[in-house]
């Protein structure tokens, strides 16, 4: 079943707090990683792999680097989950 | 018919000693953003680096590896006539033609060792500290010197702000010999007893080279090029398995560890990687703090630091893991000398 965009960002905000130490109430999903919540390339690398256990959705690192906002990802583990 | 015999070694092997060698050039994150578009504070957060020490102009990887390995060996409290195998794990040898490790042997006075160059990246020396556990143990030489020495700076692109603030030079070394049934040291063990203080345990590696193309040197007249996203998730993945096979196949459990000591590549990998295996007890080695990542000789030099600090004591437990270029990647529980 397709999880929600709030189950997504809930999860999403869940790992953020855990990599990057971003209060989850932060993580709204018009944030941008790099310049709103000072998140690097290496953080993101984490993220990304913490959202595969997650939510069973690989983003690789040439996806990744497309992936500005937390709506980005929202929307890319959105797609991904829903067609796998 | 005539069988060809076997010869037995030791039943298991320690490493009696360690030694490191720094160069004496300090350069500084600060030294580094005056002619690269850097700053200490990127530095610092992406790679945990805040100096490193690079060698001389006319220093060579040799000359560095001398001198590690002379401290190696004098711990040791052998002499070089004692020494019958050289290993040299670097990937930036002067020359490839002749070998570091006959030079180095014949610097020291050891005469007529078995003497050759591993090249495994930054994994080298835990390749080569497997291959001297098993020549003790297979007989074909009772102490060996296993040194990891690298001179990057020569092949780093001091424009190329991605590599250049990471790669240094230095050199680790040990002295690995008999531990077990064979041994004349003192806490020899008796015959086929393998419970008995191994110092070394079973190496855990492997490589994989459908990544060859995330860290190479592409030519003789190029420099090292590394994509460093990739190589980070693949670091910060795939590694830990690794260790924990490692210490599996030992028979010690990650929470019985009193010192990590993964190759020095990024201050994040190597708290990742802590992070992963679960091994609250130990120190983690963060050598790379001022020494910057010396591939082959991180991890010994990072040893040698620590047990001259007094951080660590003999017979502690530590994990070892070297990784990098291949990528190869190798884990060993050892024995604190």
């Amino acid at each position: 079943m397709a999880m929600t965009q709030e189950e997504i960002l809930a999860g999403l905000a869940e790992i953020i707090d855990e990599i990057a130490g971003v209060p989850a109430d932060e993580v709204t999903p018009d944030k941008t990683f790099v310049d709103d919540l000072d998140i690097d390339s290496l953080s993101m690398v984490e993220i990304a792999v913490a959202a595969q256990d997650k939510f069973g959705v690989e983003i690789p690192d040439d996806q990744l680097k497309d992936l500005k906002t937390v709506q980005d990802v929202i929307d890319y583990v959105g797609r991904s989950s829903v067609s796998a | 018919m005539t069988k060809v015999r076997l010869q037995h070694g030791a039943s298991a092997a320690r490493v009696l000693a360690f030694g490191g060698y720094q160069p004496s050039n300090v350069v500084t994150n600060d030294d580094l953003a005056a002619t690269v578009d850097t700053t200490d504070e990127w530095i610092r957060s992406r790679v945990g680096i805040a100096s490193r020490r690079l060698a001389g102009q006319d220093e060579t990887v040799a000359d560095m590896a001398v001198i590690a390995a002379g401290k190696a060996l004098a711990g040791s409290g052998l002499s070089p006539a004692d020494i019958d195998l050289v290993i040299v794990a670097t990937c930036t040898p002067e020359v490839m033609i002749p070998n570091t490790a006959a030079i180095v042997a014949r610097r020291l006075g050891i005469a007529a060792p078995g003497a050759y160059d591993l090249n495994a990246a930054c994994a080298g020396f835990c390749y080569a500290l497997a291959a001297a556990s098993d020549a003790v143990r297979a007989g074909s030489a009772r102490h060996v010197l296993v040194i990891g020495a690298e001179k990057l700076s020569q092949w780093v692109d001091w424009t190329d702000r991605a590599t250049c603030i990471i790669f240094a030079d230095g050199a680790g070394a040990a002295v690995v010999g008999p531990a077990g049934a064979g041994s004349a040291e003192p806490g020899a063990g008796a015959a086929g007893d393998d419970e008995v203080a191994p110092g070394i345990g079973p190496v855990a590696w492997g490589s994989d080279g459908n990544m060859a193309d995330k860290i190479y040197i592409s030519d003789r007249n190029s420099f090292i090029v590394q994509e460093g996203q990739a190589v980070f998730r693949w670091a910060t993945t795939a590694l830990h398995p690794v260790a924990l096979q490692a210490c599996a196949d030992a028979g010690v459990d990650p929470t019985e560890l009193a010192v990590f000591v993964p190759h020095q590549a990024n201050l994040r990998i190597i708290e990742a990687l802590a992070r992963k295996i679960g091994a609250p007890q130990a120190k983690v080695a963060d050598d790379i703090v001022t020494a910057g990542n010396t591939s082959s000789a991180s991890i010994p030099l990072a040893l040698s630091r620590m047990i001259e600090r007094g951080e660590i004591s003999s017979g502690d437990k530590a994990l070892l893991i070297g990784f990098g270029a291949g990528v190869c990647y190798a884990a060993q529980v050892i024995t604190v000398p």
